[in-house]
């Protein structure tokens, strides 16, 4: 009897250690085909010529160490204007589409009026439908603007991009906050605009910080409006420009190299950075959606 | 998205029994800047492109009124219609190839990963860096990895004996766009993946338990419980699956095969017929009022799987409350 149960006991033992090997087979299998192609493109842009195309799996040896892709790029490519111009347009949309998404999603929250539902099912549109589908009039509107080849363009249609997602999950978490605090400051006599600034954004930082994180991605990685645009020199996005560089520098494989690690190593970093933040952000969006 | 709508009138329900706060300048200030900038620069450019589509340019510059004359050139014009179909069938390939790689294995990755194995969040982490690196950057790394010239995907796949499987896949005819689509599921899978794990996180224990204690094994458990309660949630990966097809799916293809989708437009799809339309390319001049039709073309497609989405799927599914 206790000789059966034991046997029993160690085959489900077994059985769970085995599934649990599977699982992490499966598992680091998949994580190696995620990464693998990023890590060859960092590694061989530390190589020459010879070590790229001669040992292209191997890490950089004394022999094969290079940085020369890395020169080329600096001297040749742009890339501290490209950088700057990215992080301008990226940095001011994203603080436009907090700024006023949070703003509206508070009205929408807060007040009773008229025409409450239908600005919410209005602004709910744009997430379905996708902004690109307006580029020819967009970029007609941009011409009589005269805001063509700046970064403005890129800043507003960003912007009007971004805000329906943001104003959609703001709004969904300032319902959650209790209405006490707000009125007390009423009672205090602050006026609407002071409650906004003073009381709500400060609780709700949290979920700007993942909002944040969330429209980050498709701003930062944008090719279609940088090149359709703003591809003027002065204008480039880190986007566009290693797009450009590449198509120029076909031939010179360490240069092309480099300038893709140039390219994918910030978000790393970044991602190092913010990665439980944003998990968490897109995890917390679709356990609501 | 019905659920979107029913919670804004559900809001605005909540909203009306609230206290009247006076005045209402304080609301327009708030909504004002939102409200302008989407209208100007997203509903605008919308509306203004279908109706650009109603007109025909002129040699002076001026435009007519053509009614729907764009569209029949479109879909019927021998030298339109062609590229037309052509593109649309490749981004229903392009749909249809995401469906059946993208999202299963998103779905078997959230699953392993929802049994909180050991360095889960470091799988989860990893997995999930080619979504955020731009698509410019995916289509390189990978026409390098792909490229004969280079020899890393040959190499590696001679060293397990498979060498002789190998063809450059990019630059081939039947092969192309397969090799595109697989590029782009690499890309994009930590986002099923992500928004799966999220909702089998959702699902509450007890009912797990429970169907432990009647003696379901793990499998039968993932089939019989958990899979029933997220199918809302693989309806949502799926009709995101479908509109990213129609826009985010150019970068890549313009990336690594160019605005013409080669080989022998193999690779073209409704973006890449849009931009080409719209700003014209080597023989073909620019034309405004065509490339609104192929931009509204996408617009009624996309409006036509939405809807099929909210009709015939979410609908049919039952939401569980958990």
């Amino acid at each position: 009897m206790s000789t059966v149960d034991t046997t029993r006991a160690r085959r489900g033992r077994m059985g769970r250690l085995g599934a649990a090997a599977g699982v992490h087979a499966v598992l680091l299998a998949y994580t190696i085909i995620a990464i693998f192609p990023v890590l060859i493109v960092v590694l061989n842009s530390f190589k020459n010529r010879r070590g790229i195309f001669t040992e292209p799996l191997a890490l950089p040896r004394t022999e094969t160490f290079s940085v020369e892709g890395y020169a080329t790029v600096l001297t040749e490519g742009n890339f501290l204007l490209y950088y700057s111009n990215s992080l301008i347009v990226t940095v001011v949309s994203l603080f436009l589409i907090l700024l006023f998404g949070a703003m509206a999603a508070h009205a929408l929250s807060e007040y009773r009026f008229k025409l409450n539902a239908l600005l919410g099912v209005y602004l709910i549109l744009g997430i379905m439908v996708p902004i690109r589908l307006g580029t020819v009039a967009i970029l007609q509107l941009m011409v009589d603007l005269s805001l063509v080849n700046t970064l403005i363009s890129l800043i507003l249609v960003y912007t009007a991009q971004g805000l329906p997602i943001a104003v959609f999950i703001l709004t969904e978490f300032m319902r959650t906050l209790s209405r006490d605090i707000k009125d007390c400051a009423r009672v205090d006599g602050l006026s609407e605009y002071r409650i906004f600034f003073e009381v709500v954004l400060p609780l709700v930082r949290p979920v700007l910080a993942t909002v944040a994180v969330f429209s980050m991605i498709p701003i930062w990685n944008d090719l279609w409006f940088p090149l359709i645009l703003a591809s003027s020199d002065a204008t480039k996005t880190v986007t566009l420009g290693v797009q450009q560089f590449i198509g120029q520098y076909t031939v010179n494989w360490s240069a092309v190299l480099a300038s893709l690690s140039i390219a994918i190593l910030p978000v790393l970093v970044l991602y190092a950075i913010f990665s439980r933040q944003l998990i968490s952000g897109i995890t917390a969006g679709a356990v609501k959606g | 998205m019905t659920e979107i709508v029913e919670q804004a009138i559900g809001r605005s329900r909540t909203a009306r029994r609230r206290r009247k706060t006076g005045g209402i300048t304080h609301i327009a200030v708030f909504l004002a800047p939102t409200v302008l900038i989407y209208s100007i620069f997203s509903i605008y450019p919308l509306i203004e492109s279908l109706r650009l589509s109603l007109f025909d340019g002129q040699p002076d510059g001026s435009a007519v009124w053509i009614g729907l004359g764009n569209y029949a050139t479109l879909l019927f014009d021998a030298n339109w219609a062609v590229r037309f179909w052509n593109a649309l069938w490749n981004n229903l390939i392009l749909f249809f190839i995401h469906m059946i790689v993208q999202n299963p294995l998103g779905l078997l990755l959230a699953a392993l990963l929802s049994l909180a194995p050991r360095f889960g969040g470091t799988y989860r982490t990893l997995i999930f860096v080619p979504t955020l690196l731009s698509v410019v950057i995916v289509g390189f790394v990978w026409e390098l990895i792909l490229s004969p010239l280079w020899g890393v995907a040959e190499g590696m796949m001679s060293a397990v004996g498979l060498g002789w499987l190998y063809a450059p896949w990019l630059g081939l005819e039947d092969s192309a766009l397969t090799a595109v689509s697989l590029i782009s599921v690499w890309q994009y899978v930590g986002i099923p993946m992500m928004l799966i794990y999220a909702a089998l996180l959702s699902i509450p224990d007890e009912l797990l338990d429970a169907a432990r204690v009647d003696g379901l094994s793990g499998f039968a458990i993932f089939w019989k419980i958990k899979l029933p309660l997220i199918l809302p949630t693989l309806g949502i990966v799926a009709i995101l699956t479908y509109i990213g097809n129609f826009t985010s799916a150019f970068d890549l293809i313009y990336s690594i095969q160019g605005v013409l989708g080669p080989p022998d437009y193999s690779t073209d799809i409704m973006g890449t017929l849009m931009f080409r339309t719209f700003f014209g390319q080597q023989t073909q001049i620019g034309d405004i009022h065509m490339g609104a039709t192929v931009a509204s073309m996408m617009f009624f497609i996309i409006l036509i799987g939405v809807t099929i989405y909210l009709l015939g799927v979410q609908r049919r599914l039952t939401r569980y409350e958990m």
